[in-house]
């Protein structure tokens, strides 16, 4: 009724109770909805290792869609300004090294698809992701009010950068053409990177090449995965104490064979390295318009150079940077797979800047120079001489001051062991 | 929950009695209305908001006049900025995106905020409370007509955006996020989309300054206080640290509308989005009916 007076008090309680009433279901709705829906393992028939890997290899999924979340914390060094240009350079983007000397103040805006893996070495990122067959597949990754887009189609890769408004297309050679080989990149035109190259299938791939006498491969558990029925495959390192590697998990879809989540964990931190997982997956045909690409008017289009296509260290990378760099030489053959070192000569003696002088502290310059060295490296000695370390979760750099850097998924110690049997 | 079964149930049966009821409410929300979009204060508010993309369109105008580019392509202003000079119709979304973070919620927290409080300072909410339409009906008579605004501000911005946009900017076939062109006609549809969800998007925090607007006689301080909530949630939104709770603030998927410029349309989001609006208006609604129902209305 109209009232000026409010009811009584009684009343008055059961208003308040209705407002407490909504705040708890929405708080139930929002705690429990995803518990339930992450909760409860599958119940699956128990398989050996050997059959989940077979069941990966055999996996001959052409056709899906899906949306990808990728997590990387890499603890890569914070380095003061413009940490964003020189943070991927240590894992070796698919650019070979003459590549980037346009980078910086270059007219263009770069948007070849290896200047923007780099971006996703931090972070995290949504992509989404769809493929029809080996010719086609489309990858975009999500950014707030903007999107990257790179599309493969036949022989053509597009490119599309949708916040400079830029395309980058490469066209494979006619020969090239439709090789069909394991994995959707066999056919990878021109830098070797195609869409195909950012799914948990071509990561779990790459990590399963690893595979050897130093490795231990279990399945341990089941688990749901973009709602689907996953067993849980876990590759270890053995016998590899220098390694920097707790861990490989992968989720292989049950039904499928496909990799849906594939997770690698340093020995340092619980929190994975590297994180790549489906959120959503659908195994319908894509529509086939999505993979047909125009540059939109008015967008800036760089041709790739045509011969760049067999250019060494194309080989496509796991996201984790777990590959070698191109023109590097492993130093320690004996060692085990996972405590191997690479051996790059930069050709520039004198390493980082004034710890070449041996700690002799210059100027005032020299000594803040000196301080900010300290910030991010740590000093190394060895038969090799001198140098500095350079570390991250899951990749450590020696830098001598000879000039050459040693790269490892390895600790500060397995690093100057390699170095000295290098120099030794 | 028993307990207020019996209570609603066992309660006076006023609120199915009359069969004017209807005609009542309707004509509560239309001087709601009335009462709303005739101060000069509401009309000040709009044209403040009809301003941005004006100034936006001739600032980029005037920078992009002897061949420049605005920004280099990166970093720097509002979304969509760069897009602007090739197709008019992304000022509708650069004006949204510059004015969603502030612009237009402190527009919606001003007419939410002094809704219900603004009518207790003025005197007046004890007469409105004479006529017998309740408390519930009038309550949600002003509500719908802070909806009403909501929507109103939102589409201010975005009909001046278009009008600026068309009459500085080459119209035409609209780029997407994904590189894929789709018609002027569908550029425009997908851009009433946003608007709508943009309008949407400050339901949560319409709901919460009216719940605010209940508790006080004062429709400045309950003014202040809704704004004042915004900034906090917005400093609290930008810092990294506290990423645990950043889902749960109205203003965290605020901008997931740039998602349905996308091919096909990413749906997680906005879905996100929406739901997390309906919750605040579930919990805050409910409080406000809650805290308003029982309160001695004095002034």
């Amino acid at each position: 009724m109209a009232q000026i007076q409010p009811r009584s008090s009684r009343r008055r309680m059961v208003r308040y109770g209705v407002p407490v009433a909504v705040a708890g279901v929405a708080a139930a709705t929002v705690g429990l909805v995803p518990a339930l829906a992450s909760s409860g393992d599958p119940d699956l028939p128990k398989v050996s290792a050997e059959e989940l890997v077979t069941k990966m290899a055999k996996a001959d999924v052409e056709h899906l869609s899906g949306t990808v979340k990728v997590n990387t914390d890499l603890g890569l060094p914070s380095l003061p300004g413009g940490s964003d240009g020189g943070s991927g350079g240590g894992f070796g983007g698919p650019h070979g090294p003459g590549d980037r000397a346009g980078d910086g103040k270059s007219e263009k805006p770069d948007v070849s698809p290896g200047s923007e893996l780099t971006k996703l070495a931090s972070g995290e990122h949504t992509l989404r992701f769809a493929a029809a067959g080996p010719d086609k597949q489309r990858v975009s990754v999500l950014e707030s009010a903007g999107e990257y887009s790179l599309v493969h189609n036949g022989r053509h890769l597009w490119a599309y950068d949708s916040a400079a408004n830029a395309a980058w297309h490469s066209t494979a050679p006619k020969g090239a053409h439709g090789k069909k080989g394991k994995g959707d990149d066999a056919a990878g035109p021109a830098s070797g990177v195609t869409p195909g190259s950012l799914t948990p299938q071509q990561a779990a791939q790459q990590a399963l090449k690893a595979v050897g006498k130093s490795t231990s491969v279990t399945v341990d558990g089941t688990a749901k995965v973009a709602g689907r029925d996953a067993y849980q495959l876990v590759i270890e390192p053995k016998g590899a104490p220098e390694s920097t590697i707790e861990s490989v998990r992968i989720a292989v879809d049950a039904d499928k064979g496909l990799p849906l989540k594939f997770t690698l964990t340093p020995k340092e931190g619980d929190k994975p390295a590297v994180e790549v997982a489906y959120t959503k997956i659908d195994f319908g045909s894509p529509d086939p318009d999505d993979f047909a690409f125009t540059p939109p008017k008015g967008a800036d289009v760089t041709e790739a150079k045509p011969h760049r296509g067999s250019a060494p260290g194309g080989a496509p990378k796991a996201p984790g940077g777990l590959a070698g760099l191109s023109g590097a030489k492993i130093v320690n053959e004996s060692a085990g797979d996972w405590s191997k070192v690479a051996k790059i000569d930069t050709g520039m003696p004198g390493g980082l800047g004034p710890a070449a002088a041996g700690g002799k502290s210059g100027g005032g310059s020299g000594e803040q120079a000196q301080k900010l060295l300290d910030g991010f490296t740590e000093k190394a000695e060895g038969d090799f001489g001198t140098g500095r370390v350079i570390s991250t979760r899951l990749v450590n750099a020696l830098l001598t001051d000879d000039g050459d850097l040693y790269v490892g998924a390895v600790t500060k110690e397995g690093l100057v062991k390699a170095a000295n049997q290098a120099a030794g | 929950m028993s307990q207020a079964e019996t209570a609603t149930g066992g309660g006076p049966p006023d609120s199915r009695a009359r069969p004017a009821r209807a005609v009542w409410s309707l004509g509560l929300f239309r001087s709601e209305l009335a009462v709303t979009f005739r101060r000069w204060r509401t009309l000040a508010l709009l044209a403040v908001l009809a301003a941005v993309p004006v100034l936006v369109g001739i600032a980029v105008k005037i920078e992009t006049s002897d061949g420049g580019s605005i920004g280099g392509g990166d970093e720097g202003g509002p979304a969509f900025l760069s897009q602007v000079t090739g197709n008019g119709l992304f000022l509708v979304f650069t004006a949204l995106a510059a004015t969603l973070p502030f612009f237009l919620p402190m527009t919606v927290g001003v007419i939410a905020g002094d809704a219900v409080a603004g009518e207790a300072g003025a005197g007046t909410l004890r007469y409105l409370l004479v006529a017998p339409a309740g408390r519930t009906r009038l309550l949600l008579a002003k509500f719908s007509a802070v909806l009403a605004f909501c929507l109103t501000a939102t589409a201010t911005v975005a009909v001046f955006a278009l009008a600026t946009g068309a009459l500085l900017f080459p119209t035409g076939q609209v780029t997407l996020l994904s590189g894929t062109s789709v018609s002027f006609g569908e550029g425009l549809l997908r851009a009433m989309a946003i608007a709508v969800t943009v309008a949407l998007s400050l339901v949560g925090l319409a709901t919460l300054g009216l719940f605010i607007s209940t508790l006080t006689n004062s429709g400045v301080a309950a003014m202040a206080a809704t704004v004042g909530l915004l900034i906090t949630v917005q400093i609290l939104g930008a810092i990294p640290q506290l990423d645990e709770i950043h889902p749960f603030l109205f203003t965290h998927y605020w901008l997931s509308f740039a998602d349905l410029l996308r091919e096909p349309v990413y749906w997680d989001d906005l879905l996100k989005n929406l739901g997390l609006q309906a919750l605040y208006t579930a919990v805050f609604g409910s409080a406000a009916w809650a805290g308003f129902g029982a309160r001695d209305v004095t002034a």
